[in-house]
């Protein structure tokens, strides 16, 4: 009796976790499906698989400004990205080594940046934005992503280098070498583990954000993705197959970096448990 | 310790270009935005008329506020729900030894949506929902059930539970994977010991697993309140509010005020409520997670 519940049981959570696996990947592969077709074909039956495949619609849309949407993501995610590392592990090799008073205030002033909701800013920094210049701009998506991002890539990185065993770096400033020199011949190149996963934690922000995006920025040449997209929706309203085909390229980068690069992923999911 | 570490001086330099950064983009617009809220004042203008606190006595009369803190409150007992009570189920079912093999594969599957930009789910999910062509009035004719086919997001009625949905559809897998690395610190003895004294698997769920990872709990709790309260971009991606003000939420309140309404005064105002659950929240957060710490 009881085996046979428990089989049952068994049987039932394998059902409910595949309909579940294909609740997340059907939609996905829908997109893509859909985005092949023209759309006669694609209001006549949504189920099927193309007759014709349109690859038009893919290098259609890209030429219609995914493509240009893309080299912007891209610019603006990998300079944000590389400046969050350089100026995020500075500062955590600083807070991580230095004892001097008020080391635990700077720490917990970095810290609670963590706290605050970009909504609360928003206003005041197109405001200010605008002020000083920057208003659309791709500084005016850079700078804000750093600062923004700033705190929790310190607090991964600081985490990790107090693991790290410190008699390398003792004996070489014993030794006469300067502060920048170990931070940058020893705990960085030892830190690599984790700037691999703060790189794809807030590559993976920065990449996906949207509301910043869509209030910094005004040319249509300087939008990112996830806004461009909303472009693309008003001028493309009644060419699906494209509007999706457009859906379907945005969404794959970061697919298929995370399916490539999970356990990165997942370090620094554990070692942050935030969410994005 | 080292001399060169005690000295603050030579710190300085590593900690100051984040930490002034860090002040002036986060901070300081952060305190700009509490006092921009007692002026009226318009993105077009420089002049900025002090009305003391005017627009948060307007704003606690206005009805759509109420509807934008039901709206978000129904994120956050909705996303409790499916993305920590469902995410937990489905992390200890991953965990069991009988389903341990094909952990990889569902975890994975599973956390994909939340690697997607939320405002691609939702354009996604807007055609997924389209009453014509959409795949889930396809799926509800599929099966038979030809009256339940509906206009998901045009009905002022489903159209918050509809974008509720999609979030629970996006983001549950994310608190999986977080539940997932929390109960591979459990010491595998404690399950022994328990599967020794004769408990079942439900007994041991409740036993040893929840209170092994309670911190995780209570964090990834309040992390998806938070969450909860900061939404934005699926809501002005799907609905923008309506229709009517029915999906308006906090965040939408804030935009429609400054960049279609031209009144940043109480767009700030809607801002600073925004910012001071959050805030709250965060505090509570990071109280509980030292304290998981220090255990």
């Amino acid at each position: 009796m009881i085996t046979l519940q428990s089989k049952l049981c068994r049987i039932l959570i394998w059902v409910w976790f595949t309909l579940y696996a294909i609740g997340i990947l059907y939609p996905l592969l829908w997109l893509i499906m859909n985005g092949f077709k023209t759309n006669r074909e694609f209001f006549l039956n949504t189920w099927s698989l193309p007759k014709q495949w349109m690859w038009e619609n893919y290098t259609g849309a890209w030429d219609v400004g995914i493509g240009q949407y893309f080299f912007n993501s891209i610019f603006v995610t990998t300079v944000s990205v590389l400046i969050i590392l350089l100026l995020g592990s500075m500062a955590a090799y600083g807070l991580s080594r230095f004892r001097f008073a008020g080391a635990d205030l700077l720490l917990l002033i970095i810290l609670s940046g963590l706290m605050l909701a970009p909504q609360a800013s928003l206003i005041s920094l197109y405001q200010i934005l605008q002020s000083i210049g920057l208003y659309n701009t791709y500084w005016a998506l850079i700078i804000p992503y750093v600062a923004f991002q700033l705190p929790f890539a310190i607090f991964l990185m600081r985490a990790y280098f107090l693991s790290i065993p410190r008699e390398l770096e003792e004996s070489a400033l014993m030794d006469g070498c300067s502060t920048w020199r170990v931070y940058w011949h020893i705990v960085l190149p030892m830190g690599k583990p984790i700037l691999a996963s703060a790189a794809l934690l807030t590559g993976m922000s920065i990449w996906n954000e949207f509301m910043f995006a869509m209030v910094f920025v005004e040319d249509t040449d300087l939008r990112t993705i996830p806004v461009g997209l909303m472009n693309l929706r008003s001028q493309l309203n009644t060419n699906f197959g494209m509007q999706m085909a457009g859906l379907a390229i945005a969404a794959l980068p970061m697919v298929v970096a995370f399916v490539l690069l999970q356990k990165k992923f997942v370090r620094g999911l554990s070692a942050g448990s935030v969410k994005g | 310790m080292l001399k060169t570490y005690q000295n603050g001086r030579s710190a300085l330099p590593f900690i100051l270009p984040a930490l002034l950064l860090i002040l002036m983009f986060v901070f300081l617009p952060m305190i700009l935005n509490i006092y921009y809220s007692l002026f009226r004042w318009s993105a077009f203008s420089v002049e900025k008329v002090f009305v003391g606190w005017e627009y948060y006595a307007r704003l606690f009369q206005d009805p759509v506020f109420y509807t934008a803190l039901k709206n978000n409150s129904l994120y956050a007992l909705i996303s409790i729900l499916f993305q920590v009570g469902g995410g937990l189920v489905i992390a200890a079912i991953l965990e069991d030894r009988l389903f341990r093999k094909w952990q990889p594969l569902f975890r994975t599957i599973f956390f994909i949506p939340s690697v997607i930009s939320i405002a691609v789910v939702g354009l996604l999910w807007q055609l997924l929902y389209n009453p014509d062509i959409g795949l889930v009035n396809g799926v509800i004719k599929a099966i038979g059930q030809t009256e339940w086919a509906h206009a998901w997001l045009g009905d002022s009625k489903t159209a918050i539970y509809a974008v509720i949905a999609v979030s629970q559809w996006q983001f549950t897998g994310y608190m999986t994977m977080l539940f997932l690395i929390a109960m591979h610190k459990i010491p595998s003895e404690l399950y022994e010991a328990s599967m020794i004294d004769g408990a079942n698997r439900i007994q041991t769920f409740f036993a040893i697993t929840i209170p092994q990872i309670k911190d995780m709990i209570l964090v990834g709790t309040i992390i998806t309140v938070i969450g909860a309260f900061k939404v934005f971009d699926e809501v002005y991606v799907m609905t923008f509010g309506g229709p009517g003000r029915s999906t308006e939420v906090l965040g939408t309140m804030v935009y429609r005020a400054a960049f279609r309404n031209d009144e940043m005064g109480y767009a700030t105002t809607i801002a600073t409520v925004i910012f001071v659950i959050t805030f709250t929240l965060s505090v509570l957060q990071m109280k509980l997670s030292k304290s998981g710490r220090e255990v």
